[in-house]
């Protein structure tokens, strides 16, 4: 693979069944890419809960609704140097973010849901929502520690 | 995602098997909310070994069943919790407040 490639485009409806599908193809290329097993599932993790959440409130449960994800390998400049880090963006035609929603809740409270965002933000190295053009954008890096792929996969 | 019910005296043992995700844990919530709330069951265990995937709607219904637990005086007893599943509970910081075990002879035991 390029230092410096796209990787995977999807287009997608906003249909919960898909997730399994994406969880999949994610899974595959995060492992193709040499993050360690761990960190993989983190970023399978954090697709997945924008995913949901996208068809939760930008779509309000609607399933036919457009999802767009998009996942690049790019070099960024972090203090002084390149480092490698696999970009996913996440993209909806759906209701615009509530920012004052994007804070997460206390997880000291006991109380079902308000986790998703909880866990994007821990699973990735950087996550930015911005509003461009009509549509929700969410992007998120995962830096790459390791450069060769495992031998097993 | 599947689950299938086995019944161990005043025990309902749910086995789930593959993901619990935004389409699948509505499934589970309901399970889990009939035999607490309806049946009145004292104790449901919950066989996770076989789950390869949890997302936060997966946590959400574990909670609801909790709760659900507690309003009635009952138990909710997780056992069989792999890699992938104790990660997720664990970010969710969530791990603690649930009664958790390694085998199905310590979730059942009197």
């Amino acid at each position: 693979m390029n230092r410096e490639s796209m990787l995977l485009k999807l287009e997608l409806r906003s249909n919960p069944e898909m997730l399994c599908v994406v969880r999949a193809g994610l899974g595959q290329l995060t492992e193709k890419l040499g993050f360690p097993e761990a960190e993989c599932r983190a970023v399978v993790l954090a697709v997945d809960e924008a995913l949901t959440n996208i068809i939760r409130h930008a779509y309000g449960g609607e399933a036919e609704r457009p999802i767009e994800l998009t996942c690049r390998r790019i070099q960024v400049r972090q203090n002084g140097a390149s480092r490698e880090a696999l970009e996913i963006l996440v993209e909806d035609r759906g209701l615009k973010v509530d920012g004052a929603k994007l804070c997460g809740r206390a997880l000291e409270e006991v109380k079902p849901g308000g986790l998703g965002l909880h866990f994007i933000r821990e699973s990735m190295d950087t996550v930015e929502f911005r509003r461009k053009i009509g549509k929700n954008q969410l992007r998120m890096l995962k830096f790459l520690h390791v450069t060769e792929p495992r031998k097993d996969s | 995602m599947q689950i299938s019910a086995r019944h161990l005296e005043k025990i309902t043992i749910f086995d789930v098997t593959g993901d619990i995700d935004l389409s699948t844990s509505p499934e589970l919530r309901k399970a889990l909310l009939r035999e607490l709330r309806e049946l009145r069951m004292p104790r449901v265990v919950l066989n996770l070994k076989a789950v390869r995937y949890i997302d936060s709607s997966g946590v959400a219904s574990l909670v609801e069943g909790l709760k659900a637990s507690r309003d009635v005086g009952a138990r909710l007893v997780l056992f069989g919790l792999n890699t992938t599943v104790r990660e997720v509970l664990q970010l969710s910081r969530l791990l603690k407040i649930f009664e958790t075990y390694d085998s199905e002879d310590q979730a059942v035991a009197p």
